[in-house]
């Protein structure tokens, strides 16, 4: 049970400044293997800044994150990435001109050892294209392989985001908004697809829509103005009088 | 006698820095500004040059001549930014390298077609020929010092005008962050106009002033375009400051890396390559330049 | 088997290249056998150019110089060799192409990795600025040896057999040779470019902070495609030397490393055949644009500018199929 609770994620008073204002201020945080954790909080919170961290594409100010027992505040993003950290961004980040299955592919061959390979044809390789469709699959694009990426809906892209994000078979994935401009259809079918994946993987959830996180979510972390004023299950964080009177409080809710 | 060699050459590479940098100041920004490779940027020096020795011989006068070559480099770059370069903002860095690579042919050609393949050698006029003994037992060249004392003059009025008026505002800002000047409601396709047509004028007056100097002659630009270059890597995109300062060390740099090392029995070879390993070497050490303007 | 539109320019275009000595030897026009020879070594080095250009996204401007190092290389080991005088230490040099354009390609794509390693920390108007520079400075560096002819060149006695079997000075033999090297590098880069290295490089270009978050260390990738193209273009210029038995610095002049860009997009980018289209096409403007007008260039500049403003695909993309037009991933 205690390997089971054991931080996979563990930030200590990480701090990010950029000039004056203080986007990132002495946040701790934990993640526990197999938790889907939401972070919420205003806009301007510092909650993409924080993903950015995590990832290692904005370097802090101060401040530790050690993922699976070893520090990795200095690392670079691909290293990062390696170690199985993935993430998906909050405006669609794919490679347009290339098909649904090329993109998966890619991030299928990212965790294939090296690719200094350079004689046979990546898209006639089996151990690249089998994984990559049953990934499309499972996330719901198995019609839309041989579609290219800036040809799908948007709802489609942001579904091909995640799917790219899962064949680098992450240990943590980090979600930054993925309903950010869907309809009503298309995020419904998202969090479907994020329910399934629940207890499955781990996953970092920033997100807006408060009955998504609600419903999803093992733990709830509060961010305001940088800062964390709560972290705890829903119901607490539903409960907590702080949460309420600075952001649930403010009627988005 | 070494001590007068190093203050002479230290005089001259002050003259090529601030030569440079009424290059660079002008192509710095519209880098900056409308995030723009304009190869042809030498061309306009090249023009300059070549109206001022036009201007010279019509008018007599060398005084006379240089003012109204800028002021009709001015309008070529007017014309040039209009008809060319305007659609080319959006397009991407090897769009903008082509077409101004083209429009390079063009105004070499162009050139060869109005003033002949012949090399011009425009004399220093009377009233600034001679030497001064600036320092006693060193004469140097009066021209010279005043090129130099123009370029300072003109650096000085441009920092005035950036930093003191509101078109430097708006210049800056846009330098730094091109979304803000659209959101102040300001006319940016007159704004982009306007700095192009003032970098070409500072072009020719660099042309316009180092005809007397080197010889005037077709593809004089070209390789003070690339020292330009040198200088704007070094600075870093779009900053005023960073290209005077990147001006003057590439200006020194570049003199001496012609004597030194023959002085100490180094292979020449290095004279002309001082300043790339000098670029390389803040490169390594600062991808962005010594002053970049954006974060 | 059902051949595209393509596929079948691509073998009109190779077939007519190989019947092109015959062709010109029955007309009694000789002299144009190495006059396309020359085109094609040009072709093989715009090839060399669109890995990184075309699939890679990297704007170089400094392509001309690996071209011009690979040609040094083989002419300075030549005319230490024709001359007997020492190089290294009591070596004089080599007249085996094994070896000079073995060493053309290895110095070339040496010269390639550092610039690169320097250069790819940067992107967009600073990577072009950059190679330009770093390219003048090769320039520069052969302008100032004068102990190999500085500003006027070297003339040397090239090699005289190549391989042991094909004679260079029958102009017929060594064209063909350039021709099967050019065949030889066009199917290499299209092995390449379908590898996985090549969608690295592809994708790269797409979104390079995309492979990153997917763990790719994007640079040593960038890196030694550049390098690769760096090595391709001194093998271009090994062959050049031999063509030309005299080297001036002016084959490595700035302008030159423009012209590379030039026929790489006039043919279409992005496409490895498009480039050898483009060479054609640029190589023979420059031939026959000067018998109309002295200044062809006030034409030509105009050209380059129309051709950026609306055909951008280049002359091989309109050969190309509808869907691979504009996204340009294949």
């Amino acid at each position: 049970m205690a390997a089971a609770t054991e931080a996979l994620l563990a930030v200590e008073g990480l701090v990010k400044r950029f000039g004056g204002l203080t986007a990132t201020d002495n946040v701790c945080l934990d993640i526990r293997k197999g938790e889907i954790h939401a972070i919420i909080g205003p806009n301007g919170a510092g909650k993409t800044t924080l993903v950015a961290q995590l990832a290692g594409e904005v370097a802090p100010n101060g401040g530790t994150i050690r993922f699976s027992g070893r520090d990795v505040t200095r690392l670079p993003v691909d290293a990062r990435a390696r170690l199985g950290i993935a993430r998906s961004y909050q405006i669609t980040s794919v490679f347009r001109a290339f098909t649904a299955l090329d993109n998966v592919a890619m991030a299928v061959q990212a965790t294939d050892g090296h690719s200094f390979r350079f004689w046979r044809a990546a898209r006639n390789e089996s151990a690249l294209r089998d994984p990559a469709r049953a990934i499309l699959e499972r996330v719901g694009l198995g019609a839309r392989t041989d579609v290219r990426a800036v040809n799908l809906a948007h709802g489609e892209q942001r579904q091909l985001e995640i799917a790219m994000a899962l064949a680098t078979r992450p240990s943590l994935l980090l979600l930054d908004e993925p309903m950010a401009g869907m309809g009503k259809d298309e995020s419904e079918r998202m969090t479907r697809l994020l329910a399934r994946l629940k207890g499955e993987e781990t996953i970092l959830l920033v997100e807006h829509d408060m009955d998504v996180v609600f419903a999803l979510a093992d733990r709830i972390t509060v961010l305001v103005y940088g800062r964390v004023i709560a972290s705890d299950v829903p119901e607490a964080i539903r409960a907590n009088p702080e949460v309420r009177a600075a952001y649930l409080g403010e009627g988005d809710a | 006698m070494a001590t007068l060699l190093f203050l002479e050459q230290t005089l001259n590479g002050l003259q090529l820095g601030v030569t440079l940098f009424l290059m660079a100041a002008g192509l710095t920004l519209v880098f900056g500004i409308m995030n723009m490779v304009n190869l042809a940027h030498g061309s306009l020096y090249m023009v300059g040059a070549f109206l001022t020795a036009t201007f010279s011989q019509w008018t007599g006068s060398f005084a006379l001549a240089v003012p109204l070559a800028v002021a009709g480099t001015f309008v070529v770059g007017l014309a040039v930014e209009t008809v060319a370069l305007r659609t080319l903002y959006a397009r991407d860095h090897l769009d903008q390298v082509l077409a101004t690579f083209g429009l390079i042919l063009f105004f070499n050609e162009l050139v060869k077609i109005v003033w002949g393949p012949v090399a011009i050698f425009i004399d220093v006029p009377a009233f600034l020929s001679g030497r001064v003994e600036l320092i006693p037992g060193a004469p140097y060249p009066v021209y010279r010092l005043v090129v130099l004392a123009v370029g300072l003059a003109v650096a000085l009025g441009l920092w005035w005008l950036i930093a003191k008026t509101r078109i430097g505002m708006l210049i800056r800002a846009g330098a730094s962050n091109r979304e803000m000047i659209g959101a102040l409601g300001v006319d940016i396709k007159r704004l982009y106009t306007l700095v192009f047509a003032l970098g070409a004028a500072l072009a020719a007056l660099a042309g316009a002033m180092a005809g007397p100097i080197y010889v005037v002659e077709i593809g004089m630009g070209d390789s003070m375009l690339i020292k330009t270059f040198v200088v704007i890597v070094i600075g870093g995109i779009g900053s005023i400051r960073g290209a005077f300062v990147a001006a003057i060390i590439v200006g020194v740099v570049d003199t001496f890396g012609r004597i030194v090392p023959a002085q100490l029995g180094l292979p020449t070879a290095i004279a002309e390559m001082a300043i790339y390993i000098l670029m390389a070497a803040v490169l390594f050490w600062k991808p962005a330049g010594l002053f970049a303007a954006r974060a | 088997m059902k051949l595209d539109r393509r596929t079948w320019f691509v073998i009109l275009l190779l077939m007519a290249l190989a019947a092109l000595p015959l062709v010109a030897t029955l007309a009694g026009q000789e002299f144009q056998i190495a006059q396309f020879r020359r085109i094609l070594i040009f072709a093989i080095a715009a090839v060399s150019l669109d890995l990184i250009l075309g699939y890679g996204g990297m704007v170089c401007f400094g392509h001309a110089a690996f071209f011009g190092v690979g040609a040094y290389v083989v002419a300075i080991l030549n005319w230490h060799a024709g001359r007997e005088v020492p190089l290294i230490g009591t070596w004089m040099g080599t007249n085996n192409v094994l070896v000079t354009w073995t060493a053309a390609v290895l110095v070339s794509g040496g010269a390639a990795f550092l610039i690169g390693l320097v250069s790819l920390r940067t992107t967009g108007i600073y990577f072009i600025m950059i190679t330009l520079a770093f390219a003048q400075m090769i320039y520069f560096f052969f302008v100032s040896l004068r102990a190999y002819g500085g500003d006027d060149g070297l003339r040397f006695d090239g090699d005289t057999v190549a391989f042991g079997l094909i004679d260079t000075q029958d102009d017929a033999a060594f064209y063909y040779l350039v021709l099967a090297v050019l065949c030889g590098v066009l199917y290499a880069g299209r092995r390449m470019v379908n590898s996985r290295f090549g969608m690295v490089v592809q994708a790269c270009r797409e979104n390079e902070r995309r492979m990153k978050a997917l763990g790719f260390p994007t640079a040593r990738y960038k890196l030694a495609a550049f390098a690769i193209a760096g090595a391709t273009a001194g093998l271009a210029g090994a062959l050049f030397a031999a063509h030309e038995s005299y080297i001036s610095p002016s084959i490595m002049h700035w302008t030159r490393s423009g012209d590379l860009i030039v026929m790489v997009v006039l043919g279409g980018m992005g496409t490895l055949f498009g480039p050898v289209v483009g060479a054609l096409a640029f190589l023979f403007l420059e031939k026959t644009l000067p018998d109309y007008t002295e200044h062809w260039m006030v034409v030509f500049g105009p050209i380059l500018l129309l051709l950026v403003l609306f055909a951008r695909r280049g002359i091989f993309g309109w050969f190309l199929p509808k869907e691979e037009r504009d996204g340009g991933s294949h």
